[in-house]
């Protein structure tokens, strides 16, 4: 695990004082005999973005939804602000939601959408009025105010949705792919202002979300889901560098994955000898398993030098191969290098200087991998 | 592939030309001056005798007069159960029970009116023997009859709008606070209202045009427009039930075109807005 | 689909006062519920219940009166039927179940051959049906949006105007002295008049006729659905018109040939005002042998019977139609 830093107040739940705003306890969800969210307990503190990442039918939505209170957990309780949630309706909770769908009311206004919620609280019209044009504003879309959902390109949309959720002040907003039905572009635009807007209202988020550059950008911290299991929670440079499980570190960007046994177990330092990679990768730092058990080393590309002749040291973390795809990106280049074992290695390198063909590594040329000692990652399940 | 479209084609008009034949000699032949109803009496026609004696005709009048108010309880009635039965069926989700409030909803869509109509008459008949109602059979019995074989229609009608729309929308309306009869009210009868209107129209005319059921359920003294017709023209044909059709199908046809011609003034004025919405994000 | 657990105490409580009673009602609630509704729980079985009962009461009642009137005999009195059980003493019942109504309808050749008459003049006309309103139904498809509401309206315009009249109209056409005899006498295409009214004839025409919306409609809503490109990467991979149609459309029209002729068949067999206004007197279809036995003949146990056999026989193709509909609205979400 990263280095732990207990001080920082951004930070609560490094904290083990710091209260939860969101305690998910023990939930399961069965629909018949399909179990959709599998004993799951979460704790999501105040001002959080906490991302809940997954493929389809991870079950992160239903999760969502009940937060939301549409659906009754079938065992387990959740808790928001202390409060357990089993026997308040969803027109009760302190959350608001916005859908996958935005699910706008096709037949109301821009304004009378976001209205909707204020109604229901039985406000006086002004102060409805009022706050209504401050949620647009934030979100700059005052001038549309009197347009229907159809009159509205995709990207007004997501604002409406998002202004809608946001003008009852919910202490919690949920969010269903915010950011799925935008094109790439917009979606990169969108995301930032999506930060701005939380930190400016200090809303707790939780985002559903299956595209892992989107929990990347906006999570504080990410729940990585698994067929209804929550696998691994941490912030996105947790997730990314210290992934828990294969199933982790293949899920988020691309790895290279060497099975090995454990030759050598200190608790400063690690050997693994892998057939996979014919030879010994060498790890400085300790990890929790049996000797002789069989684990796998985890690469990820860009921490992988290539070079066409043996670095000092090749004894150890060192390999090599043949070039036998490359794919040229423009900011970065993707090589794929076959080594002895028939095994081909991703590797990527920036393109930090123009390079003329002969400087650069081509195809069939036989190549070195290499990487430090501390780029490895030892994972045992 | 041409080829076969104009193939297709002329069964197209073939078949409408089959489905206008009749209705177009009924009109013509409502303004012949001859009893005889197929043969034409040029010198005397057109004429618009038959119409007079329509308007004169107390038996017809008075049917119609009735069917207009069994037809209108009808359409209101069955919308109001239609619509229950399409909210239940389309967005409750699987209770016990389901399966069967499906099967009742649309066997009648196919039920022989035969059997309907007996059906109904035993009912009455041994709900009378133990409840001492209904009395007598009339126009009562009779919109119950309708109600309970044209509600399906609305349910059908009711339900397939409502999935096409997404759940999401109640669930939000719920989210932000409505209560489920606020939602409903709100929410869901707005985005109905088009499959209600429709199914109104529907029922109303299923219940206008029934003769069979009717024929079963009926008491002596409520006897409908299609009853009074159908015993007319058992006997042979008669031109004022020509005049009576002409009159019915340019009503149906100046409101079906007109609310064909709003539909389409909508739907241009929508697609056009859209195309703007989309235009304006690039 | 688990039960919500209600509060134990509460669960005791209940059914404590209503005993097995409100186990009976809780049982048989909405399974599934989600929490809004188990907080809205007397309202939603409210909502379930009106159209239920409304139906149970009116629709399915009446089914089985008529099924245990179709086993008791016919007497003169009101209402002309037995009753099928009398209370003998205070603990005995006499039950007089009569099977005879069934027998009679078996052995009578009336009856027999209504029904293979009724079953016959159904399918055929359904057949003729499906072979007029499938061009028409395929050139609605594949012409322009605007268009095809133009022709989709005047489908349906015959359809809301009295369906009595328009078989009424039939009579004006197809007479002796009507409008076809007269108009193919004139032109010297005929020497004298065809008869055509009361003849099988005349009864497939008027169904055909009245019916042939309802085929067209469903099988419309299908064809529009195809996209076209299947028929582009058929005639890419080289298949013909011919070929491509009966590889690719044909097949995927069968859900909508299939809801269309069991809308078009199933009432078509008990047909009743079409035969009696258009067709012969010699032999009767089973719709109106059912109403000629209830009010000609005042026979109600064998009118039930008879309706009871026709249900029977139509049990089959009522489920296939509602399997098809429930389909296609769940396909519609």
């Amino acid at each position: 695990m990263a280095e732990r830093r207990n001080d920082n107040k951004k930070e609560p739940w490094r904290d083990p004082s710091a209260q939860a705003y969101v305690q998910i306890e023990n939930v399961t969800k069965r629909f018949g005999d399909f179990v959709a969210v599998n004993n799951v307990s979460l704790k999501i503190y105040q001002h959080e973005i906490f991302c809940l990442l997954g493929g389809s039918g991870c079950g992160k939505t239903t999760l969502l939804r009940m937060l939301a209170g549409f659906e009754p957990p079938s065992s387990g309780r959740i808790l928001i602000d202390g409060k357990d949630m089993a026997d308040t309706p969803p027109y009760e909770r302190p959350t608001n939601m916005m859908f996958q769908s935005y699910a706008l009311f096709p037949h109301m206004s821009v304004a009378k959408n976001v209205s909707f919620g204020l109604e229901q609280e039985k406000l006086p019209k002004a102060q409805i009025a009022s706050r209504v044009e401050e949620i647009l504003d934030i979100v700059k879309m005052r001038e549309f105010a009197g347009r229907k959902p159809h009159q509205l390109s995709g990207g007004q949309r997501q604002r409406v949705a998002l202004a809608r959720a946001l003008a009852k002040r919910p202490k919690l907003l949920l969010l269903d792919e915010p950011l799925g039905a935008l094109d790439k572009k917009l979606r990169e635009q969108t995301q930032f202002e999506l930060i701005n807007i939380q930190e400016r209202l200090g809303v707790t988020f939780v985002v559903v979300t299956h595209d892992q550059e989107e929990a990347m950008t906006l999570a504080s911290r990410i729940g990585v889901m698994n067929r209804g299991e929550i696998v691994q929670v941490g912030t996105p440079s947790e997730i990314y560098e210290f992934p828990g499980t294969r199933f982790v570190a293949d899920f988020i960007g691309s790895v290279n994955m060497f099975e090995g046994q454990l030759i050598e177990d200190l608790p400063d330092r690690v050997r693994i000898r892998s057939a996979e990679l014919g030879g010994v990768v060498y790890v400085d730092h300790g990890i929790s398993a049996a000797p002789g058990a069989v684990v796998w080393a985890a690469i990820r590309p860009e921490k992988i030098n290539i070079s066409r002749t043996a670095p000092a040291d090749a004894a150890e973390n060192c390999v090599s191969g043949v070039v036998k795809e490359i794919a040229y990106m423009g900011d970065l280049s993707i090589y794929l290098v076959k080594i002895a074992s028939g095994k081909m290695v991703r590797v990527t390198l920036p393109n930090t200087e123009r390079l003329s063909d002969h400087e650069r590594i081509l195809w069939d040329e036989n190549v070195f991998l290499s990487w430090h000692s501390s780029s490895p990652v030892v994972l045992s399940q | 592939m041409k080829r076969r479209h104009w193939f297709s084609k002329t069964g197209l008009w073939l078949g409408l030309s089959f489905l206008y034949l009749p209705i177009v000699s009924m009109i013509v032949f409502s303004f012949n001056n001859s009893r005889l109803v197929t043969v034409w009496d040029a010198p005397n026609s057109p004429t618009l005798k038959w119409y007079g004696e329509l308007f004169r005709n107390e038996q017809i009048l008075g049917a119609a007069w009735l069917s207009i108010r069994i037809a209108a309880m009808t359409a209101t009635g069955a919308v109001v159960l239609g619509t229950l039965a399409g909210l239940v069926l389309a967005r409750f989700g699987p209770f016990r029970g389901r399966a069967l409030l499906s099967g009742m909803t649309t066997a009648p869509l196919v039920m022989p009116e035969v059997i309907t109509g007996l059906s109904l008459l035993l009912l009455f008949v041994a709900l009378e023997q133990l409840t001492g109602w209904p009395e007598a059979r009339d126009a009562a019995t009779i919109t119950i009859a309708h109600i309970t074989f044209s509600m399906a229609y609305v349910t059908i009608v009711v339900q397939s709008r409502l999935a096409g729309f997404d759940n999401s929308l109640e669930e939000a309306a719920l989210d932000l606070g409505a209560r489920p009869a606020k939602v409903f009210f709100r929410i869901t009868l707005p985005l109905i209202v088009p499959a209600i209107m429709s199914g109104w129209l529907l029922a109303f005319t299923l219940s206008w045009d029934d003769v069979v059921v009717s024929q079963f359920v009926a008491g002596p003294g409520s006897t409908t427009l299609p009853m009074v017709i159908f015993s007319k023209v058992r006997l042979g044909v008669s031109p004022d039930v020509n005049a009576l059709a002409t009159i019915m199908v340019l009503i149906v046809a100046t409101g079906v075109v007109t609310s064909a011609i709003w539909m389409r003034r909508q739907e241009r004025r929508r697609d056009r807005e859209m195309q703007m919405a989309a235009a304006a994000n690039k | 689909m688990a039960r919500p657990s209600i509060p134990k105490p509460t669960a005791r409580l209940l059914s404590g006062r209503l005993g097995p009673w409100w186990e009976l009602f809780y049982r048989f609630g909405p399974p599934r519920w989600t929490t809004y509704m188990r907080h809205n729980w007397a309202g939603k079985r409210l909502v379930i219940a009106v159209p239920y009962l409304w139906l149970l009461l009116f629709f399915l009642g009446p089914f089985i009166i008529v099924f245990k009137i179709s086993f008791s005999e016919v007497r003169l009195a009101m209402p002309p039927y037995a009753p099928l059980w009398q209370w003998v003493t205070e603990k005995a019942i006499d039950v007089h179940l009569n099977l005879g109504n069934y027998l009679f309808l078996l052995t009578d050749d009336l009856y027999v051959s209504s029904y293979l008459y009724s079953l016959k003049v159904a399918a055929i006309s359904t057949v003729f049906c499906l072979l007029i309103a499938y061009p028409m139904a395929y050139a609605m498809a594949r012409s322009s949006p605007a268009t095809r509401n133009i022709y989709l309206m005047l489908i349906i315009l015959p359809f809301w105007t009295s369906f009595l009249l328009r078989v009424y109209a039939w009579i004006g056409l197809l007479k002796n002295n009507g409008v076809i005899n007269n108009v193919l006498l004139a032109l010297g295409v005929i020497d004298e008049p065809i008869t055509m009214m009361q003849t099988d004839f005349a009864v497939f025409i008027g169904i055909v006729y009245s019916y042939l919306p309802f085929m067209i409609l469903p099988l419309y809503s299908n064809l529009e659905k195809h996209d076209f490109t299947l028929l582009e990467a058929a005639a890419d991979l080289g298949a013909g018109p011919v070929t491509s149609f009966l590889r690719v459309t044909l097949p995927l029209s069968v859900p909508g040939i299939i809801a269309g002729s069991l809308l078009v068949f199933i009432p078509a067999v008990g047909e009743y005002v079409i035969p009696s206004l258009l067709g012969s007197s010699d032999q009767l279809m089973i719709g109106r042998v059912l109403s000629d036995e209830f009010f000609a003949n005042r026979d109600w146990p064998v009118a039930s019977a008879v309706a009871i056999a026709m249900l029977l026989l139509l049990m089959v193709p009522i489920m296939l139609f509602q399997h098809f509909q429930s389909r296609e609205l769940a396909g519609a979400k």
